[in-house]
């Protein structure tokens, strides 16, 4: 298959960016996105142009680390993949494909298709734990917890971190992340003590990282490539306001 | 160079309890004098940085990825053993410890198997604690699977997510300790080099990889939690940066690397699509709980799964191993399949003159369990499955063939988890410590947080008291060389100015070692593959091609520095592997095998672990051999027919 790429490159946060063609022949469609990619930058090795930097790490879906906006989709158009996992049998011979970076006030461009994600762990920092010493638990089994809840708590724990709610969402809110990690806590019993906290303090540290407000769009759960629901935005609003009163 | 390992005399039982019990204790005013380099954050690094952070030293922990989050222990899928024995089903400590040396081959030390056993039930209480949402029964209690080749359910599990939950639970201790101003973190920063003075590790130096700018750091102890080395295959299950230069340059200034040549091949992997291949994908062997593996009888067949009648497929796992059929041991189940696949009966399209593939099929189980319960078990790989393959395995059998995916080798380290150079710590996946030849399924994430939580917090301890309180700065001579030394490094890469890029050398690599040190290996082979490797490398350093600058993100900078290094461990390998004659767990030698084509040990001449001494880039390394002694689990053939 033959594309032509225009792909975002930008030297450093502080230089300007602009959007470069480039020609990429003869993929196969079994080759992952990545790894066309690859291909281009190896020629453009070969050209002696310096190749396109992005960010990827495990490729199989799972460490967050790739991410970037491809024809206007975080991740690209499939829904629930991550850009590492999306092959390109999925576009057309011919297809022109734009490839930008995440973009969002809180996320920086650090070069090319890289962005600072380093908000996401001040979030976390601010209470995306249980407070326990190591060597200080009680048994596994000392409390029961019912198997609809992990579940539940676990649909919420799939979160990657990668960014892509941030990256869609109209007010490049952080909504989506910060409430699957307060709802994986407050759905377990040994969330419980902190619970009121927790999410007082993740809530106020999103909003002085830059993130906007959420407004229904939607677009958070439409493109979050483990497919993490909106419902838990809904239940972090409640125990926000559940604190204000306690 | 004789070695101690440390093994505390006594029963095996009292072992470690009897040394943590010996073991000095840091005053607890003194703590926070004591600094410590953590380099890694995956399962292994982040439980260590959180854990001695939470006891009162003042840690910094270093990480390639953006966040901690990140590191390659999140690609677990399977999940992680514990003596627990919830299911009643006969397990304990001392079977588990059992299966794990045996699993090993007997190349293991029995003091440090029998410590991981015993602190793996803390393992579970605490991330039970942690919050991490492990699968549960109706009642409300922990589920259990059995996994890889054990004939108990130990198995704990987070649908097919266990590595992603378990650090992330490790991540957010770690979180709270930076909080609490006790961790300070590195993010995007690579460690180039150790330093050493007077024998001692003395600390690190790093580049930072979106400034380019290089850095030392000086503590009292260095720890190493840097994962494995399976990318020197170039293709592996590995995240594409993991990387062996921070065990490799630590190895060059005086740490010992043990069994390089133990690594491991997993045998349900999607199989290579073709030359654009970047890396593999590992279907988690939990698959073959439910999954049966089999190839066509005749060679060359061409008729679709489905058309293939019952009476003319192999169960080859099941015909040839009755007692444990689909759920032998990886290496058993690897090399069973590169034997069908040899033998003209692969599946899937053609990748040089053969089929690499056999089919993983569930239509039993679709029948047996419906595809309501196969879908809560096993749905986020079916669906990876066809995100890759672009095939629905509910309609047709998965293709699978095996990859490496773990390697067992490591630096090696005494019971304390220090390594020959005192102060320099190796946990997790980077050390050689508790897998032997051959390590079992859900043991690693067991084994990284067994030495993060558990092990290595009491005895660095030990070693601050026992080795006193001197310091050593950044400003030390051996800081500043080291740096530039660093330095100089990164300029020649840069200056090469040849033609071709890092990747290409990365692959011509792979493929030598795969080919001739990976599921077999014999003695023409592998002096092939030493003959080979020097002159790669000499092409790498004339023909490189690394274009950009050294004070900017240059993803192609750090590829090469990593590739050099894996130019240099490769040799040392491959003369492992050519030095043991024996096959042992992953390391088949073909020269020694029984009559039926299985493993055969030869523990008169070879029950040691080889530990290698760095000489210089090309010259022979000297081996010291750590002899090792089976008291409680007396070595036999493994079977498992
Ligand atoms: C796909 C896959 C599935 C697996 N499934 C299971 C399973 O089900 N059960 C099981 O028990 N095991 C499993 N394993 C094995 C297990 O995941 C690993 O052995 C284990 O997670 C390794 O943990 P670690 O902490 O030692 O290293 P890693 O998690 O690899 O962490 C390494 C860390 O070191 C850092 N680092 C590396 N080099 C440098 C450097 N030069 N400078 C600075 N930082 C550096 C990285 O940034 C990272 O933070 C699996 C492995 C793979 C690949
Ligand atoms: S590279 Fe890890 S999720 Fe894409």
């Amino acid at each position: 298959m033959d594309f032509t790429l225009k792909v975002w490159r930008q030297e450093g946060p502080d230089f300007k960016g602009r959007l470069v063609p480039y020609a990429a022949k003869g993929i196969s469609a079994d080759t992952a996105f990545l790894e066309m990619l690859d291909i281009v930058n190896e020629r453009l090795i070969e050209k002696g142009e310096e190749p396109i930097a992005f960010d990827h790490d495990c490729r199989e879906g799972i460490c967050g680390m790739c991410g970037c906006v491809v024809n206007g989709y975080a991740h690209g158009p499939e829904a629930g993949t991550t850009l590492c996992q999306l092959h390109m049998r999925h576009f057309h011979d011919g297809d022109t494909i734009y490839i930008e970076p995440f973009r969002a006030k809180a996320f920086p461009v650090i070069r090319d298709l890289v962005v600072n994600r380093g908000a996401f762990d001040a979030i976390v920092t601010a209470g995306g734990y249980i407070s326990i010493r190591t060597g200080s638990a009680p048994d596994a089994h000392a409390v029961p917890v019912p198997k609809e809840n992990a579940e539940r708590a676990m649909d919420a724990a799939a979160c990657i971190g990668c960014g892509a709610c941030v990256a869609s969402c109209p007010n490049a809110s952080a909504m989506l992340f910060t409430s699957a990690k307060i709802s994986q806590f407050g759905l377990l019993p040994q969330g419980q003590p902190e619970r009121w906290d927790r999410v007082r303090s993740m809530v106020s540290t999103m909003e002085r990282a830059g993130f906007g407000a959420c407004t229904n769009h939607g677009e958070c759960e439409a493109t979050c490539p483990k497919r993490v629901s909106m419902d838990f935005i809904a239940r972090m609003n409640r125990d926000l306001m559940l604190a204000s009163l306690k | 160079m004789a070695l101690d390992s440390k093994v505390p005399e006594g029963p095996l039982e009292q072992k470690w309890d009897s040394h943590r019990f010996r073991m000095k204790l840091v005053n607890p005013a003194n703590k926070r004098k004591y600094s410590v380099i953590v380099v890694g954050s995956g399962l292994a690094g982040a439980s260590a940085a959180a854990t001695l952070a939470e006891l009162g030293y003042e840690v910094r922990c270093f990480f390639y990825q953006d966040s901690p989050r990140r590191a390659h222990s999140i690609a677990a899928q399977g999940g992680i053993n514990a003596a627990k024995n919830y299911q009643n089903d006969g397990d304990s400590i001392f079977r588990l410890f059992y299966d794990t040396v045996k699993g090993g081959d007997y190349r293991a030390r029995e003091a440090n198997v029998y410590r991981l056993a015993q602190v793996s039930n803390a393992i579970i209480d605490h991330c039970v604690a942690q919050g991490v949402p492990f699968a549960r029964e109706y009642g409300g209690l922990l589920d259990n699977r059995s996994f890889g080749g054990a004939q108990v359910s130990r198995t704990f599990y987070a649908r097919g997510q266990t590595g992603q939950q378990l650090l992330l639970g490790a991540y957010s201790a770690l979180m709270r300790q930076v909080a609490a101003g006790r961790v300070k973190l590195f993010p995007r920063t690579e460690m180039l080099d150790l330093v050493v003075v007077d024998g001692r590790a003395r600390g690190i130096v790093t580049r930072h990889m979106v400034s380019g700018r290089l850095e030392s750091h000086a503590a009292d102890a260095v720890v190493l939690g840097t994962g494995g080395y399976g990318n020197v295959f170039y293709l592996s299950t590995n995240a594409k940066g993991c990387n062996a230069t921070a065990i490799w340059r630590a190895h060059r200034r005086g740490a010992l690397m043990a069994n390089p040549c133990f690594t491991q091949i997993h045998p349900t992997c999607i199989p290579v699509a073709g030359e654009h291949q970047s890396k593999l994908t590992l279907m988690s062997e939990s698959l073959r709980n439910d999954g049966r593996i089999w190839v066509p009888q005749q060679k060359e067949e061409s008729r679709a799964a489905d058309k293939i009648p019952e009476s003319e497929r192999d169960y080859y796992l099941e015909r040839r191993y009755p007692a444990f059929g689909n759920l032998v041991p990886r290496d058993v189940a690897s090399r069973a399949a590169k034997l069908v696949c040899d033998e003209g009966r692969g599946v899937g399209p053609k990748v040089g003159d053969l089929r690499l593939g056999v089919y993983l099929d569930f239509a039993d189980a679709f029948q047996r369990l419906g595809r309501g319960v196969l879908d809560e078990r096993y749905g986020n790989l079916f669906e990876m499955y066809e995100q890759i393959t672009g095939e629905d395995a509910h309609d047709t059998p998965m293709r699978i063939y095996p990859a490496i995916h773990y390697t067992m080798g490591g630096l090696w380290v005494d019971y304390n988890l220090m390594s020959n150079l005192p102060g320099l710590f190796v946990i997790g996946e980077a050390n050689f410590s508790d897998h032997g030849a051959n390590r079992l399924g859900a043991s690693a994430l067991m084994q990284g947080l067994a030495d993060g939580y558990f092990v290595l917090p009491y005895t660095i301890g030990d070693y601050f008291v026992t080795a006193g309180n001197s310091k050593v700065g950044t400003d030390h001579a051996e800081f500043r060389a080291v740096e530039a030394a660093a330095k100089g490094r990164v300029e020649k890469l840069l200056g090469i100015k040849g033609k071709r890029s890092p990747d290409s050398f990365h692959k011509q690599l792979g493929k030598v070692v795969w080919e001739f040190c990976g599921m077999g290996r014999n003695d023409a082979g592998l002096r092939k593959a030493l003959a080979e490797i020097p002159k790669i490398r000499d092409e790498f350093w004339q023909d490189l091609r690394v274009l950009g600058t050294a004070d900017t993100l240059n993803q192609n900078l750090e590829k090469a520095s990593r590739v050099a290094d894996f130019l240099e461990f490769a040799e040392l390998m491959v003369r492992d592997a050519l030095h043991r004659t024996e096959s042992c767990g992953g390391h088949f030698r073909e020269e020694s095998q029984t009559p039926e084509g299985e493993a055969l040990r030869d523990d008169e001449h070879f029950s040691f672990v080889s530990a290698w001494e760095w000489k210089g880039v090309g010259a022979e390394p000297e081996l010291h051999k750590e002899p090792l002694k089976f008291e409680w689990c007396k070595p036999s053939q493994r079977s498992y027919k």
